[in-house]
């Protein structure tokens, strides 16, 4: 147990070192979201209200929690993805071959990416607020750490699922295509979800990131399309499944 | 629960002297195959503790995913295999408690230093501060890398990568070391220097090793016992100098000027001589021990007034073992072997 638990802290560290080292990957990976919610929101007239949006709310605010989640998609799943990156340079025989049960590499991996992750949300969130983003309440930026949470360990278990699977980063370019970016345009994060023809409406009911879009939206601008009590339970059982599943998976792959 | 569970049954066999086994690692059955191909056919072998055990084949024979199963990394298809006591399947934690692992292409982490990387393993290990502190410098002495362990490891020389790799795989005192290929792509000087420390470890510290190589110099030079593999089985086991006494006799070559035929009729008076011709005016002599004989040839020689100009002498190898034992040559059989195998370690 004890073995375990510096297990976790060891690989967390890791990340923690890695991130950091890279500079060019602290800003590459937060510039995308950032130039989405820059360029959106200025096009849109960032004060403006949309059709589909209630009123009051300006785009910027709309947006925000919207690319918060996007930021979130992507940097989970990657970190999830990272066991790639690891199989290709030799690594993770080193994390294989140690004396530690799967479930703690998996926590550990995961404790690293929640990190990261909700660390680039938050500067999203500071960029947005700075953009013309209304200030959100004290308890409302605490309720939106909780969806923040639930959203980057379903996405890094997801990423770890695939990963598992995977012999090698071959199939990176089609995850990207045909999983994360259909994944982000399918939430709800750049308009409302009815602005949506029914058809796509269901498949975007059937997404994660939706629920946890609209919780974001809902703790920090107040504004939602569906419960946030909702949002909570759907998003708490995909983190669960998600996690149990890229832990499952994990626990059987071999290392060649 | 499953936590708890192998503990009772830890408990169990420490205290039942009959389950103590003197094997290192027993292997019985053992096969692995990937798809329709055949990696690892049918293995028996038992490794006796505190060895120095090489498994000698060419690129793609099955030494890695001997080495793979036994570590816990593949699973095999097929047989049982024990290491320090534990199934490689069932007791996959145990065993990974009581080994230490240097894999074929490096295992680092390129970005963090040497010391962090060995930090990061002593923790993986459960060693707390203290500890970890004591035995990362205690190890990085060994290998001679203190000066250089706070250097990334991407900018480290891939001899330094290596030694680095050996030193965090006994950093927490394993029982048995397993070695891949572990001087793959180095210098002459610097896998020379390997070996010394490969064979400290195991003759003062007492450390059970698994090495495999496709270097002969490299098997008979360190190996208590080696065993030749050739596609996925064992086909030769012996120390080296029995597996090289198989051979037979060494011989030594002469080239006379003349005298020739009276030189050889003298010789053959010996009963150490075992076979005695000549070729185009050059002596072909079949001898044991022939190093010592040559100063007896050379009186002989003198005796009969032969004019040698020169002697050559050849002892059997590894490598004409391998030859008789699988039919060709290493270099030959082996795809990315010789030169340009060092492309073949990946840098991070």
């Amino acid at each position: 147990m004890k073995q375990d638990l510096y297990a976790i802290y060891s690989i967390w560290l890791r990340e923690m070192l890695r991130f950091f080292r890279l500079k060019s990957r602290v800003f590459g990976s937060i510039a995308m979201p950032f130039f989405f919610l820059a360029f959106m929101s200025v096009g849109f007239g960032g004060g403006t209200s949309m059709p589909g949006i209630s009123s009051g709310v300006g785009y910027v605010s709309f947006l925000t929690p919207g690319i918060i989640g996007m930021t979130l998609l992507f940097s989970a799943t990657f970190a999830g993805l990272s066991v790639l990156w690891d199989r290709e340079f030799g690594f993770l025989k080193e994390i294989m071959v140690a004396p530690v049960s799967r479930i703690a590499i998996v926590l550990g991996r995961t404790a690293g990416g929640l990190t990261t992750g909700i660390l680039q949300a938050v500067i999203i969130l500071a960029s947005g607020i700075l953009m013309g983003m209304a200030v959100p309440s004290l308890s409302g930026f605490l309720l939106s750490l909780v969806f923040m949470v639930l959203i980057a360990a379903t996405f890094i278990g997801l990423g770890l699922a695939f990963a598992s699977k995977m012999k090698d980063m071959s199939g990176f370019s089609l995850i990207m295509n045909f999983l994360i970016f259909p994944l982000f345009f399918l939430s709800g994060a750049l308009y409302p979800l009815d602005r949506f023809p029914d058809t796509v409406r269901y498949l975007a009911y059937l997404n994660p990131l939706t629920y946890g879009v609209d919780g974001l939206r809902y703790s920090l601008i107040g504004t939602n399309a569906i419960s946030p009590i909702a949002d909570l339970a759907v998003l708490a059982v995909s983190c669960v499944v998600m996690l149990f599943l890229g832990a499952y998976l994990f626990e059987n792959t071999e290392v060649k | 629960m499953k936590n708890i569970l192998s503990e009772v049954e830890n408990n169990g066999e420490s205290q039942s002297p009959v389950v103590q086994e003197e094997a290192a690692i027993s292997m019985h059955d053992m096969t692995k195959e990937f798809g329709s191909m055949v990696a690892v056919n049918h293995i028996d072998l038992e490794i006796k503790k505190g060895e120095l055990f090489g498994l000698l084949g060419a690129n793609g024979a099955g030494k890695s995913t001997i080495i793979k199963m036994l570590t816990t990394m593949l699973k095999p298809t097929n047989g049982v295999a024990r290491v320090w006591g534990h199934d490689v399947v069932r007791e996959r934690n145990e065993v990974r408690s009581s080994i230490g692992v240097v894999f074929q292409d490096p295992a680092i982490d390129g970005m963090l230093t040497g010391r962090e990387n060995l930090d990061f393993h002593g923790r993986m290990y459960g060693m707390d501060g203290p500890l970890r502190r004591e035995r990362i410098d205690e190890v990085l002495r060994l290998v001679d890398l203190s000066d250089k362990a706070d250097i990334k490891m991407e900018d480290y020389s891939g001899g330094m990568q290596r030694r680095l790799e050996i030193a965090r795989g006994l950093m927490h005192y394993p029982h048995v070391l397993f070695l891949d290929e572990p001087t793959l792509g180095l210098d002459a000087q610097t896998r020379r220097y390997l070996w010394q420390y490969i064979h400290n470890m195991n003759r003062e510290k007492g450390v059970t090793i698994v090495l495999t190589t496709h270097y002969m110099e490299e098997a008979d030079a360190l190996c208590d016992r080696v065993a030749i593999i050739d596609n996925g089985k064992i086909v030769a086991l012996d120390t080296p100098e029995n597996l090289k006494d198989m051979i037979g006799s060494d011989s030594v070559s002469l080239e006379v000027q003349s005298g020739a035929e009276a030189l050889i009729q003298s010789l053959q008076g010996f009963s150490w001589i075992k076979s005695a011709t000549a070729v185009n005016g050059t002596v072909e002599l079949k001898v044991d021990h022939a190093q010592q004989r040559i100063p007896e040839i050379m009186q002989e020689a003198n005796k009969c007034s032969a004019v040698i100009t020169s002697v050559g002498l050849h002892k059997p190898t590894l490598e004409d073992v391998f030859l008789k034992y699988t039919g060709r040559k290493i270099r030959e059989a082996g795809g990315s072997a010789g030169p340009f195998a060092m492309f073949h370690r990946r840098k991070r």
